[in-house]
């Protein structure tokens, strides 16, 4: 189970890229979303819905999240979420 | 028979760049190598190990994919090797290779995950960059301390570097002699290990008649082909590294009076009156090799 216990950012806004800012929230608010894409009318579900199991599947289920999507394909989306998360519980992966 | 992977091209992808990674298969390079060191800020590393692990594990390249580690000797080398190694890209790429300790080290982590999570023994390969003396001097003993190692490169800038000098550029003549020595030391390791030869990135992209004239020098050296960082000298480089239809045609009827001698028993073999001898044969034997290999040849037998 991983702990968040402080804002962290992955990625970038440059093209096939997508920018997540994560912050720890109150217990039982659950995950907020808040997502910027060009393409929100086709894909803001499947990426909303990716950033969401991404979380869960890291054991978090508060957290607040700004994501500024900008073409990316699922894995860049996951890899971001993922280094996001090991920053915002204070890890750096090294 | 020579039966080896073609390598004329071996193109790098920054490690970080979402763009560049699920694009770099496209552009028709013989190798890809995804890279965590040198193109990626400390600041990133944990961010590109990620997106690299991800790329490599969802997306499928038409390529092999290698992966440049940081130095095991550097904060990350270790995790880059642990992180990355259940991803399974076909090489681990390390740069400034100077013992074969450091290989055999590599070899171990390798082998151990290939165990761990059931993938093929001995099937993630080891490409060493070589960039100073001291792994100049070593270069044979990297290149036969592991049966995975499968080439070893020379880092150009690198290696100029720490020779005190630079890398020049000059003309077909001047051009490279600061690294003269080293390129065909570094093809004698390869050659007496039995394993490929790859030259270093020529950076100038604008500048198309020095880079033909550095891949034709290397090609002459004998290194079987040419690091890049940029799609558009692709062709460039397999331009020069595959044989023309002149030296397919040549090299075709080589092997046939070579084997016509054998049928016959007769010692002597000629052709539009020189003779032919084996060193001829075996280098007959290499330009169909390398044209098979780059599906410009189809011919079975020879």
């Amino acid at each position: 189970m991983t702990r968040l216990v402080r804002p962290a950012q992955a990625g970038t806004i440059e093209s096939s890229d997508i920018l997540v800012m994560l912050a720890p929230a109150d217990e039982g608010t659950g995950i907020q979303v808040e997502l910027k894409s060009p393409t929100m009318q086709q894909y803001g579900e499947h990426i909303r819905g990716l950033i969401i199991r991404t979380l869960q599947e890291q054991g978090i289920q508060d957290a607040i999240i700004h994501a500024n999507e900008k073409g990316a394909l699922d894995y860049t989306i996951k890899a971001r979420v993922k280094t996001a998360i090991r920053r915002a519980a204070g890890q750096r992966g090294f | 028979m020579i039966k080896e992977r073609l390598r004329r091209s071996v193109m790098y992808a920054a490690g970080n760049n979402p763009g560049l990674l699920q694009n770099a298969g496209i552009y028709g390079a013989d190798s890809v190598i995804f890279d965590v060191e040198d193109s990626v800020a400390v600041t990133e590393k944990d961010s590109a190990r990620e997106l690299v692990y991800h790329a490599l594990k969802h997306l499928q390249f038409p390529c092999e994919i290698g992966v440049r580690i940081n130095h095991i000797s550097t904060p990350w080398g270790y995790d880059d090797l642990e992180y990355l190694l259940p991803a399974k890209p076909d090489y681990i790429r390390l740069p400034k290779g100077e013992s074969g300790d450091e290989i055999r080290d590599i070899d171990k982590m390798i082998t151990k995950v290939e165990e761990k999570c059931g993938f093929e023994p001995g099937s993630i390969k080891i490409m060493v960059s070589i960039e100073t003396p001291k792994g100049l001097r070593n270069a044979y003993e990297i290149a036969t301390a592991s049966p995975r190692m499968i080439a070893i490169a020379i880092g150009g800038e690198d290696f100029a570097a720490s020779l005190k000098t630079e890398k020049t550029k000059g003309n077909s003549i001047t051009g490279g002699r600061e690294l003269f020595v080293a390129r065909s030391m570094l093809v004698f390791a390869a050659r007496e290990a039995g394993i490929q030869a790859i030259d270093s990135v020529f950076s100038d992209l604008r500048d198309e008649e020095t880079l033909i004239n550095e891949v034709t020098m290397v090609k002459e050296l004998g290194f079987d082909g040419k690091s890049c960082v940029n799609p558009r000298q692709i062709d460039i480089i397999h331009r020069v590294f595959t044989p023309s239809s002149q030296e397919i045609d040549y090299a075709h009827r080589v092997l046939t009076v070579y084997q016509e001698a054998l049928a016959n028993k007769s010692g002597v073999i000629a052709l539009d009156g020189k003779m032919i001898d084996m060193p001829m044969v075996i280098r007959a034997e290499r330009v169909l090799a390398n044209a098979r290999a780059a599906g410009i040849y189809h011919k079975e037998g020879n």
